[in-house]
């Protein structure tokens, strides 16, 4: 069933062809709707996995644990053709990750698909149907890996049954190869399409029937051969993201927003602004609600002909903005107060041992603060989406990592019945985070409501991006060691001070939740008796979200340059000392070490592995030839971090000019993150977690003052260029178990590389870099 | 009344003289490949080309584009085979894809006026052309294959599809 089939066959009916994008499942929906033969493995309900679902019980790990959990049923997934097409139907966004191309190639796989024939359609916001779609947390194939395994093998049953039936035969004696079924002792053959017809009139087998084909049987899976299914269309500018969306008559829109987090318009003067040619419409949003939650901020919308008069028109708004409670804000006396809040003891997260004991009677102690900054997420393509409110019913298309999400809160904003409203996933001109947040998604419908049933395209300028994101937290952590008379630590104490995430979903509320304390700080596994991590108060004075590794950023830069800071004061090589402290290969229960969440994973499936972490760091360290002899104003340094139940390793070298400019000159990036379904794009996601990395660790900062964002665009707001960077080597652990469970990608290779360099900048200079980003505070 | 050539199509204008090439052709034509990045020419993603030379979309309004020819993504080669396209699939540069459309647009010029470029010319005429996902390393690999000159760092995984 499709939920608002009526609404969507109106839809798509008045939407020209040549409008619609190849990439958007309503390419597929409308060949579905428009009862076009083709599609004979169709659409049904997911009973079966429903069903399923229901039989299990608490605790919920994985995918399990995802609000509307997973579902593998092939008519959901898999459709079929006459002429033998294969259209996958992937529930996840892309955003750069390359997970249609992964989604695709795993159910041709199981399917025994013959490549040349698969194509992917993007399945619109529909968790009941699809199971969950918040791409977000790295874990696309973690959860979804082995379903979508099940579902390409099921469907390779259902066509050897069709095709048993029409000969008559055993199942057991028809094979499935490549897009061919085969009866073998009487010589018969069919292609695929020549039986979906009938196969799709079968009942999904049970699941315990279906079996998946042994690793050494893959054609695609763990092969890294296959290029991205999008790489025509990317290449050739066919390609449709957010921005990219057009409907025919559709107006276009921009939000000129209060400039602090719960500001509203106090009052706003439009004559000048009506003034500019093609401006059609200009209204208030209301806004100043804290907390934001996934909920516009509010402001003033102008609806033009064009993009370039929406911008015109609001450059020409004259608005009087009341700057509520967050008026105040400055990152600079902010930092002050982080600082003084982890001087003091804070609320208790884990307490091991006896640490201020075994502080007392240490040989030394040695204590270090370290600061990151807010960062804003800033993906090449910013927050944009296509609208379109029409007789009590909305359909909107936005490059979202969370269209389930986007769907509840346009149904919340238009108060508008749950199966009028639809969501269609456009490919993602890169996320981070930000786009997990849908609030754009709702002021393009607010725009398309006020403009009474015309579809609208608004448009974040940059500007906007880097002004009203919701932003990493901003933090300050403060380390304290007692060390032996060999220099290691007996005591360790760290207290971890940074706004929450949880603001924008909850009033005030001062410390960081138990996914954030799992980011890299409860859980490092480090081999100590006495150990007491602290939680201070932190209030949040601007939206704090999802970036890219999020907690794990200053979580893993204080950890590792500490442990780089220790190595120095025992007078000891710095990867040997950590690796010391993890000390020896063994296995701990993430809950006997306080960290309660894991990444959502079950800790028995996914207990800490130290081999593992030290296998990465050997691993750089070896890479990169760890201990060489090098030039004056050169320095390796290296980290290890552990996050999305995958472990990762940096290490780096810099070049520190004597004008103290750092220039990272090569990097050795290593993941252990279990079988690696695509190689090929776990090598990529390494090679772009560097130089996002390397962005936060040298350049990228956002600072407050007046409650108002001090940065504007990519120049104010730093990331890293071409000529910045470096060599990559990407070392990928081999994994050949794929019934393994399988560690993240997407972001666990960030954490490590701020550390990696800071440290590498201490070797080659002899300064510690406390405060990210590193900039240029070696010139002084 | 502005006339220009986008993709080798006579065209012509008469709304506002001051509006940025990029929104012309991404409103007005839908020639959506030119991308939206930054809106001040600091990240390359709305890079065309305007009488055979790489220009910033976003920042050259249209009227001085009055009598010439503009190409972008679309108009770059008939097949989508320009070199620098197929090097770009060959080594799968993209991750998000966004601002590969300027990056190639942007590499393609590089080629015409250096059809050998070193390191530091590449470094040089692309540090221009910003990429969130950090696909540097390849576009670097690219370049070097689309001028024929091959890349010891060229990744091992080729094809569109393979």
């Amino acid at each position: 069933m499709i939920h608002d089939a009526k609404l969507m066959a109106e839809l798509a009916a008045e939407t020209p062809a040549a409008e619609v994008p190849a990439v958007l499942a309503n390419v597929s929906r409308r060949a579905i709707l428009g009862g076009l033969g083709a599609f004979v493995l169709a659409l049904s309900l997911p009973e079966h996995a429903r069903a399923e679902e229901a039989k299990k019980e608490a605790p919920k790990f994985g995918a399990d644990g995802m609000p509307h959990g997973w579902r593998d049923d092939p008519k959901v997934f898999v459709a079929i053709a006459q002429d033998g097409t294969v259209t996958v139907t992937n529930h996840r966004s892309d955003m750069g990750q390359g997970v249609r191309t992964s989604v695709a190639f795993v159910v041709a796989d199981e399917l025994e698909a013959d490549w040349d024939k698969v194509k992917v359609v993007q399945a619109w916001g529909d968790e009941e149907r699809f199971g969950n779609q918040d791409t977000d947390g790295s874990r696309s194939l973690r959860h979804f890996f082995q379903h979508f395994r099940h579902a390409g093998a099921a469907a390779r049953l259902m066509l050897r049954e069709a095709a048993a039936k029409q000969w008559g035969v055993p199942v057991a004696e028809v094979t499935a190869q490549n897009h061919v079924l085969t009866h073998a002792k009487s010589k018969r053959q069919l292609g695929y399409g020549e039986v979906a017809a009938a196969a799709a009139e079968l009942p999904v087998p049970a699941r315990e029937s279906v079996k998946l084909k042994p690793a050494s049987d893959f054609r695609y899976i763990g092969k890294g051969k296959i290029g991205l299914i999008d790489n025509r269309d990317i290449t050739t500018g066919k390609a449709i993201y957010g921005l990219d969306t057009r409907l025919d008559g559709m107006l276009y829109a921009l939000v000129a927003r209060p400039p602090v987090y719960g500001g509203k318009v106090a009052s706003f003067d439009d004559t000048e602004a009506k003034k500019v040619p093609g401006v059609v419409k200009i209204f208030k949003i209301d806004g100043g609600q804290i907390p934001s939650e996934f909920m516009p901020l509010g402001g003033v919308a102008v609806v033009a002909k064009n993009t370039w008069a929406a911008m015109k028109g609001r450059d020409a708004l004259k608005i009087t903005w009341d700057d509520g409670p967050n008026a105040q804000y400055d990152t600079d006396a902010f930092r002050q107060e982080l600082e003084k809040a982890v001087r003091a003891p804070g609320k208790v997260v884990r307490n091991q041992g006896d640490v201020d004991g075994a502080m007392a009677k240490a040989k030394k102690r040695v204590t270090a603060e370290y600061f990151v900054p807010h960062l804003v997420q800033a993906p090449m393509e910013p927050p944009a989406a296509v609208a379109w409110v029409k007789d009590g019913a909305c359909e909107a298309w936005a490059c979202t990592q969370g269209p389930q999400a986007a769907h509840d809160r346009l149904v919340k904003a238009l108060k508008l019945p749950a199966d009028k409203v639809k969501v269609n996933v456009t490919l993602l001109g890169g996320g981070f985070g930000r786009k997990s947040k849908p609030d754009y998604v709702v002021e393009a419908a607010l725009c398309s409501q006020a403009v009474g049933g015309v579809p609208v395209k608004l448009t974040w300028t940059r500007e906007d991006d880097i002004h009203h994101g919701y932003y990493h937290t901003i933090s300050v952590e403060r380390l304290e060691a007692g060390l032996d008379e060999k220099g290691m630590p007996v005591a360790w104490l760290h207290r971890s001070a940074a706004p929450t995430i949880g603001s924008i979903f909850a009033p005030d509320p001062k410390h960081e939740l138990p996914f954030e304390l799992g980011m890299g700080l409860v859980n490092t596994p480090f081999n100590l008796p006495n150990i007491r991590l602290e939680n201070p108060e932190a209030a949040a004075h601007v939206r704090i979200g999802w970036f890219r590794s999020v907690s794990n950023i200053p979580h893993a830069f204080a950890i590792q340059s500490f442990v780089a800071e220790l190595a120095h004061e025992a007078g000891r090589d710095p990867k040997d000392y950590l690796l010391d402290l993890i000390g020896p290969a063994r296995t701990i229960d993430p809950t006997s070490i306080g960290d309660v969440w894991n990444h959502g994973e079950d800790p028995k499936l996914y207990p800490i592995d130290t081999g593992r972490l030290r296998r990465v760091i050997e691993t750089t360290a070896n890479g990169i030839g760890w201990g060489r002899k090098l030039a004056k104003g050169r320095g390796l340094g290296i980290a290890g971090h552990y996050s999305f139940v995958t472990y990762t390793s940096v290490a780096a070298e810099v070049e520190v000019s004597d004008k103290g400019q750092v220039s990272v000159k090569k990097v050795h990036i290593a993941i252990d993150c279990g079988p690696q379904v695509n190689p090929e794009r776990v090598r990529s996601q390494m090679e772009g977690a560097v130089v996002m990395g390397m962005g936060l660790a040298l350049t990228s900062e956002i600072t407050f003052k007046d409650g108002r964002a001090q940065q504007n665009n990519f120049d104010g707001y730093e990331i890293i260029r071409i000529d910045a960077s470096p060599e990559v080597v990407v070392h990928l652990l081999p994994n050949p178990d794929y019934n393994a469970p399988l560690g993240g990608v997407g972001e666990p290779g960030v954490p490590p590389v701020a550390p990696a360099i800071a440290n590498a900048v201490f070797a080659a200079t002899g300064r510690r870099v406390r405060q990210l980003p590193i900039r240029d505070q070696l010139s002084a | 009344m502005i006339k220009l050539t986008v993709n080798g199509a006579e065209r012509s204008f008469d709304g506002d003289p001051d509006m940025p090439l990029l929104w012309y052709l991404r409103d007005e034509l839908g020639l959506t490949g030119t991308k939206f990045g930054c809106g001040a020419a600091l990240c390359g993603a709305c890079t065309i080309h305007l009488g055979g030379t790489a220009v910033r979309g976003c920042v050259t309004p249209i009227s001085a584009a009055e009598g010439q020819a503009v190409v972008t993504i679309e108009g770059l080669s008939p097949d989508g085979n320009h070199p620098v396209q197929v090097a770009w699939r060959d080594l799968n540069v993209s991750q998000c894809g966004y601002c590969q459309c300027g990056q190639m647009m942007q590499a393609a010029s590089l080629l015409m006026d250096t059809p050998k470029p070193t390191e530091a010319q590449i470094d040089e005429a692309m540090s221009g052309n910003l990429c969130r996902c950090g696909t540097y390393p390849r576009i670097r690999a690219a370049i070097h294959q689309a001028a024929g000159q091959g890349s010891a760092a060229a990744p091992a995984n080729k094809g569109e599809r393979l």
